[in-house]
């Protein structure tokens, strides 16, 4: 949905003087998308901080690395096979080889009917590939070997995210085609890796300390606030840079954004306060990034009040979801499962419900089959998402686990810490 | 000599070490450590998950005093840091064999 919004901007554009003499790109549209891609970027180190004042402090560096890690090999893997897995010419599942290696990206020609340089375009997807992966590793911390999670977060890349970004961005993609709205990945990104995150925990097996009821006390959750704010700030970049253009539509993606994070914090701890009668400043944190995984999938479609609506529901869903897994008894060690994968279906579910034409006239098109019909069509992107990524998550841990002889890093080095006994160094030494 | 070790609430130091003061002793040794007693535990919550923590923070303190003075202090000390509330900790009185001080190498009283 977004190259037919952008095919009417660009012929609008055409003739504006917004697009310099000669260039085929507009230089607005090209300068925002620019920042907003510097913007995604910085989310990656920011989940950094949030995953790593979760953990204990024996693990606060291996949990930390694991973003970080995504940076590097996300980087390589987008450029080498990723972009021209999920952005080449489709045949409605995988794209072609077009863009291997970066070839054929031009720097002053848009892809399809975008009004930005191509490069800029693999750059901006190239930082939601580093953070997708990134955000799985919450579910596996202090107690996945390294290697295996290097290859595993490699071939999750190549199989599952690239695969599924066409699916549902490429214009030939098949949830495309089927008229399933994604503004900027809730699909995509946040119900694929929280589904992974579910997988991997169930792979992976509970920590030994949970095992054996020892307490596993957050090292620094003053590092996760820093973290979560960093997001929020990030955040903005990734749902109002998802318009590709700055324009009316970015702006309904920024408000919606703003106000998806300040209603899921404010719903967390309510919540909280109802649940528990004692509201936390982890609450918040968590709060605000239900919110704006709910949001980002609807946030080019909703006006201020759906988002309103949205990031509440993500608040207060998500605050109890986070409990299931002590009941269900898989192991998701920061969560990664009740906040991006239930977060991120009501997000997808709720944009069929919220989407409207007054925050944008794309869901005119959308709602061609009737609101009942676009609502179908999120749900079976969910479904379809939620099966693929679960299923092949599954199968590449047992493969990489195979090579690697296990996942999981020795007990006794589970029981010291990772940072020592897989990295040799510790965060704190005081 | 006797060793006066007193477990107290950490918040109580600064009024310790000023009846301390008071009564001119002139050195103490103070280890932040965690420890049980009656005090019940304190509850944490992390996104909905409870955990108990049953030791709780305390300031051990020790402080060697000749053998006269150990009823003026330790009454100090318990003055000080007393606020009445279960948790306010505990003073063990323990015998010393002999002290010398490194520098200069005086022995047992001298060495203080």
């Amino acid at each position: 949905m977004r190259s037919r919004f952008t095919a009417a901007v660009a012929v609008a554009l055409a003739c504006s003087p917004a697009f310099a003499q000669g260039e085929a790109f507009n230089r607005a549209d090209t300068a925002w998308v620019a920042v907003s891609t510097i913007l995604v970027l910085l989310m990656t180190p920011a989940l950094s901080l949030f995953y790593g004042g979760l953990v204990r402090r024996q693990n606060v560096l291996s949990t930390m690395l694991h973003s970080f890690m995504l940076m590097g090999i996300g980087s390589i893997v987008w450029l080498v096979l990723g972009f021209t897995l999920a952005f080449g010419k489709s045949n409605g599942w995988l794209g072609g080889f077009d863009y291997l290696f970066g070839q054929n990206l031009s720097s002053t020609q848009p892809y399809g009917t975008q009004t930005i340089p191509a490069m800029l375009f693999f750059l901006f997807q190239m930082m939601f590939a580093v953070i997708t992966p990134a955000l799985i590793s919450g579910a596996v911390a202090e107690r996945m070997k390294f290697g295996a999670y290097v290859l595993f977060v490699t071939l999750w890349l190549i199989l599952v995210y690239s695969p599924v970004a066409g699916w549902v961005w490429n214009s030939d993609g098949w949830l495309f085609k089927l008229g399933a709205l994604d503004f900027a990945g809730g699909t995509v990104v946040h119900l694929a890796s929280g589904v992974a995150a579910l997988a991997a925990s169930i792979a992976l097996g509970k920590r030994r300390a949970l095992t054996h009821g020892e307490p596993i006390l957050p090292n620094n959750l003053t590092m996760t606030l820093l973290g979560a704010g960093l997001l929020w700030i990030g955040w903005i970049g990734f749902n109002a840079g998802s318009a590709l253009a700055i324009d009316g539509i970015s702006m309904v993606a920024f408000t919606a954004t703003q106000i998806g994070a300040a209603a899921g914090l404010l719903g967390w701890l309510l919540c909280e306060k109802i649940r528990t009668g004692k509201p936390t400043a982890l609450g918040a944190a968590s709060g605000l990034v239900a919110g704006l995984v709910g949001v980002t999938p609807a946030a080019g479609f909703v006006t201020a009040g759906g988002a309103l609506i949205i990031g509440l529901a993500a608040g207060v869903l998500c605050c109890l979801a986070v409990t299931w897994k002590n009941r269900l008894g898989y192991d998701d060690a920061l969560d990664v499962v009740g906040v991006h994968g239930v977060g991120g279906a009501l997000g997808a579910i709720l944009t069929g419900v919220l989407a409207s034409p007054l925050a944008n006239p794309l869901v005119n098109d959308a709602l061609a089959k009737g609101r009942m019909g676009l609502v179908t069509s999120q749900v079976i992107g969910v479904v379809a998402v939620g099966i693929y990524s679960f299923v092949l998550t599954f199968v590449i841990l047992k493969i990489v686990g195979a090579v690697s002889g296990g996942l999981r890093a020795e007990p006794e080095g589970e029981d010291t810490g990772l940072d020592l006994a897989l990295h040799g160094e510790s965060g704190y030494n005081l | 000599m006797v060793k006066i070790e007193a477990l107290i609430r950490p918040q109580r130091l600064e009024e310790v070490q000023e009846a301390l003061r008071e009564l001119s002793v002139g050195g103490m040794t103070v280890t932040e450590v965690r420890g049980m007693g009656h005090q019940r535990g304190v509850t944490h919550t992390y996104r909905g998950s409870t955990y108990t923590v049953n030791l709780v923070p305390k300031l051990k303190l020790e402080i060697v005093v000749p053998k006269e003075r150990v009823d003026e202090v330790v009454e100090a000390i318990v003055q000080a840091a007393k606020t009445g509330e279960v948790g306010d900790g505990k003073v063990f009185l323990i015998p010393v064999d002999g002290a010398v001080r490194i520098r200069t190498g005086e022995r047992d009283v001298a060495a203080l």
